[in-house]
């Protein structure tokens, strides 16, 4: 059993050997194909990439989106969606001043109805985004019924992960996504 | 040593009972196997039936295509192998008469499967009747066999019964090949997606469109008691409810009916009530429809996310995802909404639990770490395995026997926002045999039949 156990042992340890041998081998080939190509090309394509990571940090405070790509409007100077943590229905400080901005308007333009659409980006199962959605469009609808938007001036509808707008596999597009929007319905 | 052990004890356990009256068994509890060596021989038929079906169906050799059916649902197990027909000695009719074992042992064959197509005219209409034999190659016998008439449309469905047979002959498992699937059929840009209904057989033919795609159409269900209805969510106008649908008169009601949204629908065991979610306010609450009364009653009471609720295959209990704890985890409680517990209590969160048609094991998906998986657990939450990992993947839905989940797995879309995709996959509960189910577009939400009544 133990003398099986000590060969079974070396011809492993000889098997990763090999392994890394034939890792070793690969990277050499690679590295000389990659010298090959011009170094300037290689700079640039490297700066390419490197930009949207920059740019992530701005765009995004914790995982909530604060850029304004994708954000449309109600009305003039008014936008049309927040946007949320993952997981999360509560709104953000910047939330509630869209929000705000939409109540106002809505308060003055008092033969408007809206549609509040709830949305979920693509990192949960199907039925649960669907209920994520609806409690984000209603997040959405209590603040504007707190500032004096009546109820039945607002529908509330979730998509869930339905209907991205950003067809991104990362959390830039998955933060774009995860959104209340306020659409006219009249 | 000790795993040893247990692994024998498996074994004789599960060949046991059978060896009486069988020599060739297949065990099935292990994935890793050699399949067994099986020759699925052509099925004969005379020059007036072969007339009889081109005519009718514009097939020109039935038998050999129903033979093909057999091969491909039997080596899709995993556990069958199927030898290539070149290498048959013997002609069809004759190895249907009486086998020369000696033939088929050569070629290395431990069953041997034949038939025998002919149509048959009754009251002026065209039948086929088809025979089918299981013989033992090395215990030199026939084991099992039938004969059905049916009308030559249902040819397909032959082969089905046929592969169901012979299944449950070696493996001692009810089987699964005489079953559909529904799915919703996925096209277009991921952010434009169109989806509509589509019913296949399981094998991946005839498949059958049951919505146009004007409307978004999600979690097609089997009734579980009748093969012919289904209920899913549309949002047709606008307004997401809860269909149930006949899929043979096309008769579509909606049964959720309620202010907000109901979705996430399952049948019970008996097909006589549908639990499902009603989202309103800000809150997801479980229902269930008596669908015979049109009673409904609220089965939980939380402010937090309940939803993807399932039957046990008694009907005694349900299992659904609840986020009360903070995130999504998987809960137990009797049908009437009663004695509610949490079983998952692993790393990750837990959502989509369903139930097994054996009742022993709830298939659910995990989140972990960035990735998906499908894994099955005890009813108490105890004996938590992982079946398969991967970037996306959910809704799992089991095979009428238990031993198979179907899911669905969408890819991860490349720095362009290309590249996306939604297949159908299957894996067997050992989690060996992970394969793709073709579908003729992208495909979500599949769920499973019963075995097909007439």
């Amino acid at each position: 059993m133990n003398l099986s156990k000590i060969f079974k042992n070396a011809f492993l340890v000889f098997v990763f050997g090999l392994i890394l041998a034939a890792c070793a081998t690969k990277k050499s080939v690679k590295t000389t194909t990659e010298s090959s190509t011009t170094t300037k090309a290689a700079e640039t394509v490297e700066q390419q990439k490197a930009d949207p990571i920059e740019k992530l940090d701005a765009l995004m405070q914790g995982d909530v989106y604060v850029g304004s790509d994708t954000v449309g409007e109600l009305a003039s100077g008014v936008p049309d969606r927040v946007f949320f943590a993952t997981n999360e229905t509560i709104l953000t400080t910047a939330s509630r001043e869209t929000l705000r901005k939409q109540a106002a308007w809505l308060r003055q333009n008092s033969d408007v109805t809206v549609v509040v659409e709830g949305h979920a980006d693509e990192r949960g199962t199907r039925e649960y985004n669907l209920a994520l959605g609806e409690r984000r469009a209603n997040a959405a609808k209590d603040y504007l019924m707190t500032y004096g938007v009546s109820s039945d001036r607002i529908k509330v509808i979730s998509y869930g992960k339905e209907r991205p707008v950003d067809s991104g596999s990362n959390p830039l597009s998955w933060s774009k996504n995860r959104r209340s929007v306020t659409v006219k319905a009249n | 040593m000790k795993k040893k052990l247990f692994f024998i004890f498996i074994i004789y356990a599960i060949l046991k009972p059978n060896i009486s009256f069988s020599l060739v068994e297949i065990d099935i509890t292990r994935g890793n196997l050699d399949p067994m060596p099986i020759s699925v021989s052509p099925f004969f038929s005379d020059k007036i039936t072969d007339n009889k079906i081109k005519d009718n169906l514009n097939i020109e050799n039935l038998g050999l295509e129903i033979s093909k059916i057999i091969e491909n649902n039997l080596e899709k197990t995993g556990l069958f192998d199927a030898i290539e027909k070149e290498a048959f000695l013997q002609k069809p009719d004759i190895a249907h008469l009486k086998p020369r074992f000696e033939d088929w042992a050569l070629i290395k064959s431990q069953v041997l499967i034949t038939g025998k197509v002919t149509s048959k005219n009754i009251n002026d209409k065209d039948y086929i009747n088809i025979e089918f034999k299981l013989w033992d190659v090395l215990g030199a016998k026939m084991v099992d066999g039938f004969s059905l008439t049916t009308t030559p449309r249902s040819w397909r469905r032959v082969g089905h019964k046929i592969s169901d047979k012979v299944y449950e002959r070696l493996t001692g498992e009810s089987g699964y090949f005489d079953t559909r699937i529904i799915y919703v059929a996925e096209e277009g840009p991921k952010t434009q997606r169109v989806k509509k209904l589509a019913l296949m057989d399981q094998d991946g033919f005839n498949t059958k469109y049951i919505t146009l795609g004007n409307e978004l159409v999600l979690t097609p269900r089997f009734n579980p008691a009748n093969d012919k209805e289904i209920t899913y969510m549309s949002y047709f106008r606008d307004m997401p409810r809860v269909y149930v649908v006949n899929l043979q008169t096309g008769e579509q009601k909606v049964v959720g009916d309620f202010r907000g949204m109901t979705f996430a629908p399952r049948f019970s065991p008996d097909g006589k009530k549908l639990i499902m979610s009603l989202a309103k306010d800000g809150n997801s609450e479980i229902w269930v429809r008596d669908l015979e009364t049109n009673i409904q009653e609220k089965l939980t009471d939380h402010p937090s996310i309940d939803t993807s609720p399932s039957y046990s295959p008694d009907g005694k209990f349900i299992t659904f995802n609840s986020d009360r704890s903070g995130y999504q985890q998987i809960y137990v409680m009797r049908s009437d909404g009663s004695k509610v517990k949490r079983i998952s209590f692993g790393k990750g969160i837990y959502g989509t639990p369903v139930w097994s048609p054996r009742g022993d094991l709830i298939a659910f998906t995990k989140l972990h770490k960035g990735k998906f998986f499908i894994g099955v657990m005890r009813t108490d939450g105890s004996g938590e395995r992982l079946l398969t990992e991967n970037f996306y993947q959910e809704a799992p839905s089991w095979s009428p026997n238990g031993r198979i989940i179907i899911f669905y797995r969408e890819t991860k879309t490349d720095d362009e926002g290309q590249g996306f995709s939604a297949k159908l996959w299957s894996i067997d509960l050992t989690g060996y045999n992970e394969r793709l189910v073709k579908t003729e577009t992208d495909a979500s939400d599949p769920s499973w039949s019963s075995l097909l009544g007439n």
